[in-house]
Formats: C-alpha cells, sequence, structure tokens
C-alpha cells in the first residue's frame, strides 16, 4: 500500500496542477470558478468581478498593462490570460522566470466558450469537472439556439454602451454584444460598421432599432428612459416609442464565460416576452 | 556670470557668486541620486531585497530564478532607463528655457511631444496594416521607434519653418510649435475616431507614460542617443548663458548663436525623442526640475545643465518607486504621478517667486 502510494506520488509530482494561479480576464475568472478551482487563484486583474469573491484576490491591473513584477510578486506558477492580455514585455518576462503564460482565445462566440473551458481546465488538472460543466453548457446552448432559430421576425437591436454629452456610442458588427443579439435572436441595427462608433443622430433615425440595449451600471453611462425619450434622435425610434428599453449587467452579457447562455435566454425572454419566460 | 530675473533675490554673497552655492548643490545630488538608484533597486512589489542578495552574495549562495529575474530583467534596466529619461527631459527643459528665453519652454515646444505622440498613435492604430515583414522586424518595438521618428519628424519641419536664410527665428518656432501642435493633435484626433477599445486602452495608458515595459533590449537602442545628447549639453553651458542677454549681445560675446541653435535644438530632439519613446508621455520633469533648481542655484547653465541631470534622474526614480508601489501588484502610470507631484510644487514655486514669468 505505502509502496503503491510512494509510486502515485511520483507520478503525480511532474503532473501536478499549478496551485498558485493568476487569472487575467473577467470571463476565464467565471470559468475557474464554474470549475470548483477558485482556492487555486492568488490573483486577478481589473477586469474580473464576478463572482464577487474574485475581488477579494490582489488586483494586478488591468490585463493590457500588467506589471511584470507586480505578477512575481504574487509567485505564480501559472498565469491564465485572455488573448492579447501584455505588454509583450512583460510576457517575455514570465518566459525568463519560467512562469508559464497561457494565453487562450477571446472570442465572443459559444465555441470559443467552451474551448476556453477545455483550456483552462486542461491547464488546472479539472477535466472531470469540466466535462459536467461542458455538458450542462452544450445542453444550455442547444436550447438558446432552438429558441433563436424559433423567432420567425427577429426584432432589430441597438446596443448602445455609451451616451455622453447626448452623443450615442454604439456596437456595430464583430462585438460580444452583436454577438450576443444574435444569440438571442436578434439582429443588430448596425451590422454595416464595426466595433464601436459614435453615431450621428441621422443614423440611428434611418436604422430604425425596435429595441435598445443597455448596460445597467452606475455613474455617468446610466441612461434613464426620460432621457432615451428626450434625445432627438433616439427618441424617434420604434424602440422609444414602445418603451422597448432592456438593461443589462455588463459582464453577465458580454463576459462570454459560463453564463453567456443564461444571459442569452434572458435577453431572448426580454426581446419576446412571450415564449420564455427566464431570468 | 549673468543675472537673470530668476535669480532676483535669492541669497549670495555681495558680488553676486553663486558658484560655491551650486557646487554643493550638485554634491548633495550626487548623493540624492545615488540614495534613489539604491532605493529603486532594492523595492517592488516582488519583494526582493538588497539584503538578501547582499547576504546571499557574500555567503556565495546562489540567487533564485526569480530574485535573478526581479533584479536583472526588471529593477536594474528600470533603473537605468529612469535615470536616462528623467536625466533627458530634465536637462531639454533647461536647454528650451535658455534657448527660447521663456520660462514656460519644455521640450513639447519642438514638437517633439506632439509628434512622438502621434507616431505612437499611428503605429497603435495602423501598425497593423504595415507588411508583415516590417511587423517582424520591428517587432515589440513598433511603437517607441514610431514614436521617435515622429518626434525628429516634427522638429524637422519646425525648424526648416522658422529657418530663413540660415538664421533661426525662435518667436516663430515658437508659434509654428502651436501650429504643428494643433495639426497632429487633429490628426491623432482622427486615428483616436477610428481605433478599437482595445486601441484607444492602449492610447490611454501609453500617453500616461510608464517605465514598465523597460528591458535591455529597449535600453539599448535608445541609451546611446540619450546619453550623447546628455554629454553635448553642457557644450551649450556658456552659450546659453550668453544668449541670456539677447541674442545680439550673445554676437558680440563671440558665441556662434546660429551653430548654438542647431546643436541645442538637435539635443532636445533627439534627448526627448528617444525618452518619450521609451517611456511614452511623462510631463512636468522638464519644466520643474529646472525651475526649482534655479531658485536653489541661480541661472547659471553650467551648473544648471548637470543638476537638472541629477534632479530629473532622482526624481524619476522616486516616482517610479511610488507608481510601482501604491497599487502594487498593479502599478500606477507614472505620468500620473509626475503630474500630482509636479503640480503643486510648480504652483509653489510660482506664488513664491511671481517674479519668474515677468523674465
Amino acid at each position: 500500500m505505502l509502496r503503491l502510494g510512494l509510486v502515485l506520488t511520483c507520478l503525480a509530482t511532474p503532473l501536478a496542477a499549478q496551485e498558485r494561479v493568476v487569472v487575467v480576464g473577467g470571463g476565464l475568472a467565471e470559468i475557474v470558478y464554474a470549475l470548483g478551482q477558485e482556492h487555486r487563484l492568488v490573483g486577478r486583474d481589473t477586469t474580473a468581478s464576478f463572482p464577487p469573491e474574485v475581488e477579494a484576490l490582489p488586483d494586478v491591473g488591468y490585463m493590457r498593462a500588467l506589471s511584470p513584477e507586480g505578477l512575481l510578486a504574487l509567485d505564480p506558477d501559472l498565469i491564465l490570460a485572455s488573448e492579447g492580455s501584455g505588454p509583450a514585455e512583460t510576457v517575455q518576462i514570465m518566459q525568463a522566470a519560467s512562469v508559464p503564460f497561457v494565453q487562450i482565445t477571446e472570442d465572443p462566440s459559444l465555441d470559443a466558450v467552451l474551448e476556453r473551458v477545455r483550456t483552462v481546465a486542461a491547464q488546472l488538472d479539472a477535466e472531470p469537472e469540466a466535462a459536467a460543466l461542458i455538458a450542462r453548457l452544450e445542453a444550455e446552448f442547444a436550447s438558446l439556439r432552438a429558441a433563436a432559430e424559433a423567432v420567425t421576425t427577429p426584432k432589430r437591436v441597438m446596443f448602445v454602451l455609451s451616451a455622453q454629452g447626448g452623443r450615442i456610442n454604439a456596437a456595430g458588427r464583430d462585438t460580444g454584444a452583436s454577438a450576443m443579439i444574435e444569440l438571442a435572436g436578434g439582429v443588430n441595427a448596425f451590422a454595416d460598421f464595426a466595433g464601436y462608433r459614435l453615431l450621428s443622430d441621422e443614423a440611428i433615425t434611418a436604422a430604425a432599432p425596435e429595441v435598445i440595449l443597455m448596460m445597467d451600471r452606475g455613474g455617468d453611462h446610466a441612461i434613464s428612459d426620460a432621457e432615451i425619450l428626450a434625445h432627438p434622435a433616439l427618441g424617434l425610434t420604434p424602440a422609444a416609442e414602445t418603451g422597448a428599453v432592456i438593461r443589462m449587467n455588463g459582464i453577465y452579457l458580454l463576459g462570454f464565460g459560463p453564463r453567456t447562455a443564461e444571459a442569452g435566454q434572458d435577453l431572448h425572454s426580454a426581446l419576446y416576452a412571450e415564449p420564455h419566460k427566464g431570468g | 556670470m549673468v543675472a537673470l530675473p530668476w535669480g532676483r533675490g535669492t541669497e549670495r554673497d555681495a558680488t553676486g557668486d553663486r558658484s560655491e552655492r551650486a557646487r554643493l548643490t550638485i554634491l548633495a545630488l550626487v548623493v540624492f541620486v545615488m540614495l534613489a538608484a539604491v532605493a529603486s533597486l532594492g523595492t517592488g512589489a516582488a519583494g526582493v531585497s538588497l539584503g538578501d542578495v547582499l547576504a546571499k552574495w557574500i555567503t556565495g549562495e546562489a540567487l533564485s530564478l526569480r530574485e535573478r529575474v526581479v533584479l536583472f530583467d526588471i529593477r536594474l534596466p528600470r533603473l537605468l532607463t529612469g535615470m536616462l529619461v528623467g536625466a533627458s527631459l530634465a536637462v531639454s527643459g533647461a536647454v528650451m528655457q535658455g534657448l527660447f528665453r521663456n520660462p514656460l519652454a519644455d521640450p513639447g515646444i519642438v514638437g517633439v511631444g506632439a509628434g512622438a505622440g502621434l507616431g505612437a498613435v499611428l503605429a497603435i492604430v495602423l501598425g497593423a496594416f504595415l507588411p508583415p515583414a516590417v511587423l517582424a522586424f520591428t517587432g515589440m518595438h513598433l511603437v517607441p521607434l514610431a514614436a521617435f521618428f515622429g518626434g525628429w519628424a516634427t522638429t524637422l519641419i519646425l525648424y526648416r519653418v522658422s529657418t530663413r536664410a540660415g538664421r533661426t527665428s525662435v518667436a516663430t518656432m515658437l508659434l509654428a510649435g502651436i501650429a504643428l501642435g494643433a495639426l497632429s493633435g487633429a490628426l491623432t484626433g482622427i486615428l483616436v475616431y477610428i481605433a478599437d477599445d482595445q486601441q484607444l486602452r492602449d492610447l490611454t495608458f501609453w500617453g500616461l507614460g510608464s517605465l514598465a515595459g523597460a528591458s535591455w533590449a529597449k535600453l539599448a537602442a535608445a541609451a546611446p542617443i540619450m546619453m550623447l545628447a546628455l554629454l553635448a549639453a553642457p557644450m551649450l553651458a556658456r552659450a546659453l548663458n550668453g544668449l541670456a542677454l539677447g541674442e545680439g549681445a550673445a554676437a558680440h560675446l563671440g558665441i556662434a548663436v546660429q551653430r548654438m541653435k542647431n546643436l541645442a535644438i538637435l539635443t532636445v530632439a533627439a534627448a526627448t525623442g528617444a525618452a518619450v519613446a521609451v517611456s511614452g508621455g511623462i510631463g512636468f520633469i522638464g519644466i520643474v526640475v529646472p525651475h526649482l533648481l534655479r531658485l536653489v542655484m541661480g541661472p547659471d547653465h553650467r551648473f544648471l545643465l548637470p543638476a537638472a541631470a541629477l534632479l530629473g534622474a532622482g526624481l524619476l526614480l522616486l516616482a517610479d518607486i511610488i507608481s510601482r508601489l501604491i497599487i502594487a501588484p498593479a502599478e500606477l502610470p507614472i505620468g500620473i504621478v509626475t503630474a500630482v507631484l509636479g503640480g503643486p510644487v510648480f504652483l509653489w514655486i510660482l506664488l513664491r517667486r511671481r517674479g519668474i514669468v515677468d523674465m
């Protein structure tokens, strides 16, 4: 028995999962928690804020401006980072210090969510937990896809990122917001440009969105219904006439982590009220 | 020894000679920079202290990989970069103020700041459209390179605009600098408009400055330029002193005014271009350091220039220590630290001595 135990230990040592992990990227942090591996975390970046417990971990700064010494101060044996984390100098120094710096795809798609779960699980040696999580996510994704396909007349949705000084910043194609709108069975009203853009009043009127989608967050980003109605362009849209304004938590809606299907269902229900009354 | 309005009211002996005081100040500054360097090498989020390292060195014990990386790959290049950048910015400020005989002059005035900023923004936003061969060659140094060339190009244009028949008009250069600054601001604005979210965050962080990206590779590229400029600066000292009397008087004193202007502009463009390229936008060092020193030791450039190099180096090291400790393990961009410390100091100087703006 004892001998067997020793052999197992010897085998396990080189394969042992990393026990001091820094996670860089909000979606990745959610996955680590969903896999039940949060006890391994020793740090996170500014974009990681869900679940709320993650905020108790030391913050290593914004994901694209990581300080090499700050990372090493946490004595990590693994850094799980969203694609585009950096700067490159910091990544090089991590290599010099032989700390693995694993960059993981950031695509806003359901397939990428599964890929992220698999990569994180492989790095943390948590395949059994991952199998269960992936099975659950695939089921959720299937029902979300079914719900979206059942939509006969998709609504034209406009995602408003901010409205500072009455200037509307909205999501075009190739954005997380656009992907979520499509997953929920809607159509992005502004698919003719990529990324986020400040819109002219005329462009908003021409696009005639039926639903306005926003993040509910504090400060000067929060826009009240009264402000939307009073806005020269937004106030004239079909969305404003029917009062179709949806507010959702930003990381929940755009995180593309384990809660993505749930967020998609919530958005779907909010868009098409009757068939799904979830969230 | 020329007396400038800057020095009005500062203590001096009966002859007005403050060179003794200046020498003492420089000596004190040498000690200050040495202390700051030791502190910079010994402090940081990773908690690797010089004491431990020395103990290991004496007992012959090998340093751990982490200690070696923190000391030799992070802190040492950062220390040297910080010293050179601080010295370059402060000396450039002192030279510009002397050359333009204007207390508000700083390296930004020869267009280096705006031009370097435009170069950096171009690289961040449009860098991905460059041919792959160019990208492979520049690698992650594309932004610093673009900043350096942006600064140089603007300085060159300004110099051409303000030089007629072999004579550079300092006033034209000042005004043209404002026009060129507005133009590069507009171009930057267009690029900001087409930038995506991530590029916008990169731009913001670049503008706030940081020494966190310091590396041996960057240092090897930028250090020779900054060192050359710093070594050239003292050659300007006598000419700058003469220039304080006016261009005509300086020429009568036997100073080759045009040659001296060329050298000054070249020095500042090189020093600031390289400094901005490796560290982004770090404000206030160029304007606060020379003024602070003139209060203490008077306006004689023979002492002012080396003292500015020392104080600039020391102050930037201190600001860097603050930037890496205050929100560890994250890091506050150093431009925020220098502005928060520099702003009040500058106001204090103004309140104490309104005379400096009457010059």
